[in-house]
Order: C-alpha cells, then structure tokens, then sequence
C-alpha cells in the first residue's frame, strides 16, 4: 500500500510570456519507510511537484493521495501527516528557537504542555539543546537547517518532505542531515521525499531515485538499477548515468580563443 | 479550532510588534504632525460643524492613521513571503481564514492604541468631545483597519516586491485620503468635488465619525457609515481568505 501515490500531477503557470509547463504529468509512488530521491536539473520541477504534493500549490492537473488523503478532497488531512522542509526554512529573525518550535507545536494543534515537551524532545534528538534561547538569526547555517528539520518533524509526520536539504551547507553539515535523515526512517519509519540536485546525495541516501526532467519523469529505479540500465554497468558513476538519461552531454570546451 | 488558530496566529504577531518600538509607533507620526501643526489653523474657520475645529479634524486624522496604517500591512506580508515563513505556515493544519484574521487582529489592536494615543494629544490640543462618540471613532478605525489590512495582505500576495507594493498602494491612499475629505469636511465643496466624493467609501466614514464627535447618533451619516464600515470589511476578509488559501501561483 504506496503512503504516496500521483498520477498525471501537472501544473502550468500562467506567466506574462505566456504559459509555463512546469511539471507535465508525474507519475510517482511511494512506499512507506523509504527514502525517494527525485533528482533533476535545475528547473526541471521537482521543487513544483513537491509543493503540489504537501498542499501549497494546487495542481492543473492529475491528482494524488498522500498518506490515505487526497490532495484535492482533504488537504488539511494531508496536512496532519506531513512535514516540509522548504528550501528557505521560514523562521522569525528576532525570535529565539525556543518560542519558534513552541508555536509550530501549537500550529500542530498541540497542547501548551505538550508544545513544550515536544520542544525539550526535539532540541534534544536534534543537537539544538544549547541553543534554544538564542534568537534564530545568530544561528550559522547547519544549526538553521537542523532547526527547520525540527519544525517540520514537531508532530512525528508519516512523511517529511526535504526541498534541497543540503544546499549551501558545509561538509560536516551535510553528513549530519543524512545521518538525520537515516535515523529517522531507521528508528521512526518516516517515509522521506528529497529533492536534491547533488548527485552523492542521491546515491548516499536514495533508496529509489526518480530522474525529472522538464516537468516529466526520465527515469527511475534503485540507484545500481540505473547505472546498470543507463550508465552502462553497476559501476558506472550516477553522474554518466544522470546524464545518459537526461540526454545532456558535458558542456563544450568555449570555442572563441583563449587569446588573441 | 478557529478561535484557537486566530488567537495563536495574533499571539505571534503581537508579541513580534510589543518587541519593536518602532513598529508600535510609526503609524501614529503622520496623523500626529497634522494635529500639532495643521490643527491650530483651523481653530477661527467656518467649518460649517456645530463643534469646534477640532471635532470636525480629529476625526479625520483618525480615519487617516487607519487608511495609511492598515494599506501599508502587505510589506510584512511580501516580506514573510519571501523568507519562507509564511508557507512554512501554510503546511500546517492552521486554518487559512485565521493566518488571515490574526494579522489583522493584530493590526486591528495596534492602530486603535495609536488611535488613543492620537485623541489624547488632540484632548491635549483643545478636544472636548462626548466619550460614547470618542468610542463610536475607535469602532469605525478598527472596522477600517480590519478591511483595508485584509485588501493590503491580498495585494501583497499579489504582488511579490516590495517595488510595486509602495508605489501602487501611495497612488491610491492620497487619492482617497483628499477625496473622502479627511482633512476638511467636502461640505465646504463645490458640487463636483463633493459628487466625486460620494464615490468615496472613506467619506461616509468620516461623516459618521464626524457626528459622533458632536453628539449626534441616530442620524444618516451613521446609517451610511456604518453600513459602508461592515460591507467594506465582509468583502475584504472574504478577498483577503481565498488569496490565503490559494496563494502560491
């Protein structure tokens, strides 16, 4: 029983210059307790699908049940079981992480009580135990991204939802959200969605990768199903394969002259 | 669930404004200088008001610290949008009517503090009005509020930097605030002036704050204005809900 399935989701926006196809019909299923990688270029519309499949955009076409809701009958259901880290974590500058992960508990419906229990759990499991009265804006870039992973993960959601959850994050930083990001579907049995476009992060962490591109999806399967089918062997690198089946070679060496 | 979101909603906010002198009184300055500096020469017109000067200006200056005050809400809104807080709000079960409505409770609150803290300095200045009728203004500023922050938080939406937000909502605030005869009453007009003026939702407002200010309750002034002030603020809370819960195109 898939915790997400999607058919045909697609999304057009209409622009200025006219309409833009974002996302032109993904098919996607999810089973639970695994972690999904969708991979892609830039602008290909993982970040639009991600924000169809937790409720923030609504989608022009297709449609899809995530954790027994369906997208278009019950959002606010679909709400109560997910967590999104988006790619801007949204916090107060001029509150401490305290107050912030108080009020996300209580925007979850939970009790005074319980919001400030769930909070002391969190920064605990977390590492941000040291750093709850600090205001969010002194806090350096791992410690936000581990504080918006904590807001997103305040009322135990079946699936968190990770928009680039490692970008523009140091080394050390990076191996702690996916060390975070294992332990969660290894102790909880948290089904994860990532969007990434950093390929060791999809083989580091992918249980099954999903290639999307222009709005569509290229290919999927086990990361070693896909080197094998289009890298060539098992052994080829995810960077041969991704771009095997995107069908995007290595960009030319400049044809001008270095130096006239 | 309703109440309880709204009132979680307008706890964050209000505490967010209590944390910022400056956001607690920047709205208050401009209706203040008109007070202190303008007021004083209008105290020998004929205003055609059975009060004094004061009672004919204060009123305006009230609706004035509502209409610049709650038009410029959408900044924060643009703002929150563009840091990500605000969807980060939107993935939670939080009802959309209360990210709404606790906004523009807070607002709501802020500008009748300012509001009071305005009657005080025009009390100060001269004022003597009736009490009932300095509360009747307090009511028609918070209905103001309610409906021109709610339009404000939907235009915001809308629109996205804070480049357009500026100029669009200054070309339609002065406008309105000249039009509806804020500052003197459009019975000294000539006929053009005041039909044009008629057009003007804020002047119905005025007149019936106008009447208050002097006594006056059961009059047509006030039927209009009050029926202005709710119209007003049920279409903007409704505008303003369904460009909550859409938003994100």
């Amino acid at each position: 029983m898939p915790i997400i399935s999607a058919a045909g989701l697609a999304r057009t926006f209409q622009t200025k210059h006219g309409p833009v196809e974002a996302v032109r019909g993904i098919d996607l299923t999810v089973r639970p307790g695994e972690i999904l990688g969708l991979l892609g270029p830039n602008g290909a519309g993982k970040t639009t699908t991600l924000r169809m499949l937790t409720t923030l955009l609504a989608p022009t076409g297709g449609a899809a049940t995530v954790a027994g809701h369906d997208l278009a009958t019950d959002p606010a259901g679909v709400r109560r079981a997910i967590g999104l880290v988006a790619q801007s974590g949204g916090v107060d500058p001029t509150v401490t992480v305290r107050e912030e992960l108080v009020t996300q508990a209580r925007l979850y419906r939970l009790t005074k009580d319980q919001a400030v229990a769930r909070t002391a759990e969190l920064a605990g499991d977390l590492g941000l135990g040291e750093l709850l009265d600090r205001r969010t804006a002194a806090l350096s870039g791992g410690q936000r991204r581990r504080l918006d992973i904590a807001m997103a993960l305040t009322h135990r959601p079946r699936v968190l939802f990770l928009d680039e959850p490692t970008t523009g994050l140091d080394p050390g930083s990076r191996a702690g959200v996916w060390d975070l990001v294992r332990r969660l579907r290894d102790e909880h049995g948290t089904t994860v969605v990532l969007t990434t476009h950093y390929l060791d992060e999809a083989d580091a962490l992918a249980d099954r990768l999903v290639i999307v591109d222009a709005g569509a999806v290229a290919a999927e399967g086990t990361p070693s199903a896909l080197k094998l089918r289009h890298g060539g062997s098992i052994d080829a690198t995810l960077q041969d394969t991704f771009l095997a089946v995107t069908g995007r070679g290595p960009t030319p060496a400049a044809s001008a002259p270095v130096a006239v | 669930m309703l109440f309880h979101d709204t009132a979680l909603i307008f706890g964050r906010y209000a505490r967010q404004t209590l944390r910022s002198r400056f956001a607690l009184l920047f709205g208050v300055l401009t209706p203040l200088l008109y007070l202190l500096f303008f007021g004083p020469l209008l105290t020998g017109l004929p205003l055609g008001s059975q009060g004094s000067s004061w009672q004919v200006l204060v009123p305006g200056l009230l609706l004035q610290l509502g209409l610049f005050g709650a038009s410029f809400a959408g900044f924060t809104i643009i703002i929150e949008q563009n840091s990500g807080v605000l969807e980060r709000m939107r993935v939670t079960p939080v009802s959309r009517l209360a990210l709404l409505l606790g906004r523009v409770l807070r607002d709501t609150v802020l500008f009748v503090f300012q509001a009071a803290l305005l009657v005080l300095a025009a009390v100060i200045m001269g004022l003597r009005a009736p009490l009932a009728g300095i509360l009747t203004g307090f009511v028609f500023v918070a209905l103001l509020t309610m409906s021109l922050a709610s339009l404000s938080y939907a235009l915001g939406m809308k629109v996205r930097t804070p480049q357009e937000f500026g100029p669009t909502v200054n070309a339609v605030t002065m406008p309105a605030m000249l039009l509806s005869g804020l500052m003197l009453p459009m019975t000294l007009a000539p006929g053009w002036l005041d039909i044009l003026s008629r057009l003007m939702p804020f002047r119905y407002l005025v007149d019936a704050v106008r009447d208050a200010y002097v006594g006056s309750y059961a009059t047509a002034h006030m039927l209009y204005g009050v029926l202005v002030a709710v119209g007003l603020t049920a279409v903007a809370v409704i505008v303003g809900t369904r460009v909550f819960r859409t938003a994100g195109a």
